[in-house]
């Protein structure tokens, strides 16, 4: 199935080179794909993985393992950040 | 007594400069900066003062830990009743001015009457003079500060000031320091050219005093810079990209408010975001944003500085726009970005970069445009009127407006006026994205329904900085609330309002609560302050403050009808993301508001409430 990672701040750098221009990369990933499998999958630091978005909804830590990904899904990770 | 324990009085009208002690009492009862300036203000004004007129006062004030070892301590006050408001305004500013008078030996200036013709206040220690600054008038906060320490012979001089836009009755006028930081909100620097009141110069070389407890405040500020430094938000998130990394975040979100708040999501955010700011450009292979910077004594540095491309058409021929400069912050890029359509980040940065050489507040500039660009849409605003289209989207329109508006020129004049008066005078006062005349800044509160409360009850109208309730709906900080709920956004909105009260008076920065609760300031008040700052204490001036301002509001004129929002956010539904279909639930919040305030259901602070505080 077909998804979108978009890594943002610190973690551009965990995206492919050409892909750091739009911080987003379209993926073809199996079914039942988590949200923590990807974020496995592309050995992003723990510590670094703060804000968690699905289509823009918040993704508690705790969900993370079990929520699986659906066709067309974006997922949108960024480091702790904050502004004002 | 982290208090210099004195205030100067400044009767423009007169000529006078007077010492004075401060009142410890009310010290003591409203800390510093926006509670004691507002307590001096609100005991000295008549609430119905029109905001131009002699009568009204202008406060500069620093809090007990202004100018103290104390991390983020570079804070200061312009607090005044607002030129675009009509209500209390409070406008907070960094930098190194704040210290800069503390260290000079004072706490506050309070500046009354009118000068007959254009003066500058200059201060040296305990010296403090009024000066011709007639050949300052007509120009730039730019030139202004360069003139005035070329005239002093003294680089370290620090310079408060305004630009045209102050002279010339910009109603969102600002007043800038350091030549890019600003008291931005409300108009302060409007009411500061209607004295003829050109610029502070400061020059303090006596340090800041009379800490209570030297060696416990050495040891406490020591431990709460660790924190800071140590938490991944204050010690790298904001350092490194600075407040800019929230564009794509509250865009993803779909709270990004966009052509004047049709849209919640901008097409073009990610080419003016944090990230964008650091890549390099394929025009001269340098990026937008040079380094980060610090205000006095902070450990965190969020300031963006950034240089133009010099081929962009905005600057081609203009060498006197190549240095490096005060960047784009989020707000800024928001509102001459996403407000108006433009994707432009050269030419955000250039409309950004005036703003502060002639002292304009970006949020009300930027979203003034974005209603003038919908009432040019709609066809109510015609081309002959500007001098070209004043379509959403088109950055020269952006930057030939902020020109025009910067120097008073042409339709400028009507863009001063901020999009309240603009948009009556257009026939269409609903499409103005005001509270209390004042514009929204870079939240759509149909995507984080606690900001419509926050917007809705601001003191000084429509604000971020007074309650700041995204940290906790979007970032999870200190808990994560659901953006889409109105539920319990009352509690919520009140508790960040009376905690941001207590770190406006204390001379410490707002940003250090994303790492720091009362808690955390409370031992460093405490170890300054001679006296009992406890925890319960400090809360209590917090709320103390909130129904102070209130109370002025009250008698100023302004009731429930104003603590609303424009009907585009109650009856238009988010068209796209997340919160598409939402409208803001104002109308069930506010309620609940004034019952957690102990307000009546009016809006007005009941006599328990004002007897409870001391009120």
């Amino acid at each position: 199935m077909k998804v979108t990672l978009k890594l943002y701040a610190t973690l551009s750098d965990y995206l492919p080179e050409e892909a750091r221009k739009t911080n987003q990369v379209p993926l073809d990933v199996p079914p039942q794909t988590t949200i923590d499998q990807l974020i496995d999958q592309y050995r992003l630091p723990p510590g670094l993985v703060h804000l968690v978005l699905v289509n823009g909804h918040y993704v508690p830590p705790g969900m993370r393992a079990r929520q699986a990904l659906h066709e067309g899904d974006v997922l949108a990770i960024w480091p702790p950040i904050a502004g004002g | 007594m982290a208090w210099a324990r004195r205030i100067l009085r400044v009767n423009l009208t007169k000529g006078t400069c007077t010492p004075e002690p401060l009142n410890m009492e009310w010290a003591r009862d409203y800390l510093g900066q926006r509670g004691l300036g507002t307590k001096y203000f609100v005991s000295e004004v008549d609430p119905k003062v029109d905001p131009l007129s002699p009568d009204n006062k202008l406060i500069f004030a620093t809090g007990p830990l202004t100018g103290t070892m104390a991390s983020t301590g570079a804070r200061y006050s312009v607090i005044t009743k607002g030129a675009l408001t009509g209500a209390i305004a409070c406008s907070n500013s960094g930098g190194h001015w704040g210290p800069e008078l503390k260290q000079a030996g004072w706490d506050m200036i309070i500046f009354e009457g009118r000068a007959p013709e254009p003066v500058y206040l200059y201060i040296e220690n305990d010296s403090a003079q009024l000066l011709p600054a007639k050949d300052l008038w007509g120009t730039t906060v730019w030139h202004t500060e360069e003139a005035i320490k070329k005239k002093h012979q003294d680089p370290q001089i620090r310079v408060a000031s305004i630009g045209r836009a102050g002279e010339n009755g910009v109603l969102y006028a600002c007043v800038v320091n350091d030549l890019h930081r600003a008291a931005g909100r409300s108009g302060v620097g409007a009411v500061m050219g209607s004295k003829n009141l050109k610029a502070v110069a400061v020059r303090g070389t006596k340090g800041v005093g009379g800490i209570a407890n030297p060696a416990e405040f050495m040891k406490v500020t020591f431990e709460k810079k660790k924190v800071l430094a140590e938490n991944p938000v204050t010690g790298q998130g904001l350092p490194t990209y600075g407040t800019q990394v929230l564009m794509n975040v509250i865009n993803e979100v779909g709270a990004l408010p966009t052509r004047n708040h049709r849209d919640v999501q901008f097409e073009g955010a990610r080419k003016i975001s944090g990230e964008a700011m650091h890549e390099k450009r394929p025009t001269d292979g340098k990026s937008n944003l040079v380094t980060n910077a610090a205000c006095f004594g902070c450990t965190i540095a969020c300031g963006r500085i950034s240089r133009m491309d010099k081929t962009h058409y905005t600057v081609v021929n203009k060498p006197e726009y190549w240095g490096a400069t005060g960047g784009l912050e989020y707000e800024n890029a928001w509102s001459l970005g996403c407000a108006n359509g433009v994707d432009d980040l050269e030419a955000l940065t250039y409309a950004n970069i005036l703003c502060n050489e002639d002292g304009m507040d970006p949020i009300s500039f930027g979203a003034t445009v974005g209603a003038a660009m919908e009432l040019f849409d709609l066809g109510l605003i015609k081309e002959e009127e500007v001098g070209f289209p004043l379509k959403f989207g088109s950055a020269e329109a952006l930057t030939r407006i902020a020109e025009m508006t910067a120097r008073g020129e042409g339709f400028g004049k009507v863009i001063g006026l901020g999009s309240k008066r603009l948009c009556a005078k257009y026939g269409r006062p609903e499409l103005s994205m005001s509270v209390k005349g004042q514009e929204f800044p870079a939240y759509d509160s149909r995507g984080i329904q606690g900001m419509g409360l926050t917007y809705a009850t601001s003191n000084r109208g429509a604000c971020h900085l007074r309650s700041y309730t995204v940290a906790s709906e979007v970032l999870g900080i200190p808990v994560k609330t659901d953006p889409h709920s109105p539920e319990g956004k009352a509690e919520l909105v009140k508790a960040f309002q009376d905690a941001t009260a207590v770190f406006d008076s204390s001379g410490l920065c707002i940003f250090t609560s994303f790492a720091w609760t009362l808690a955390d300031i409370q031992p460093q008040l405490q170890a300054a302050c001679e006296g009992e700052f406890s925890l319960e204490k400090l809360n209590e001036i917090g709320e103390r403050i909130w129904n102070l301002e209130r109370r002025f509001n009250n008698a100023a004129g302004f009731t429930r009808q104003d603590d609303d929002l424009p009907p585009r956010l109650k009856t238009e539904p988010a068209k796209t993301g997340p919160a598409k279909g939402l409208v803001n639930q104002i109308d069930k919040m506010l309620p609940e508001y004034y019952q957690v305030r102990g307000w009546t259901p009016e809006g007005m602070p009941t006599k328990e409430t004002l007897a409870r505080l001391g009120l």
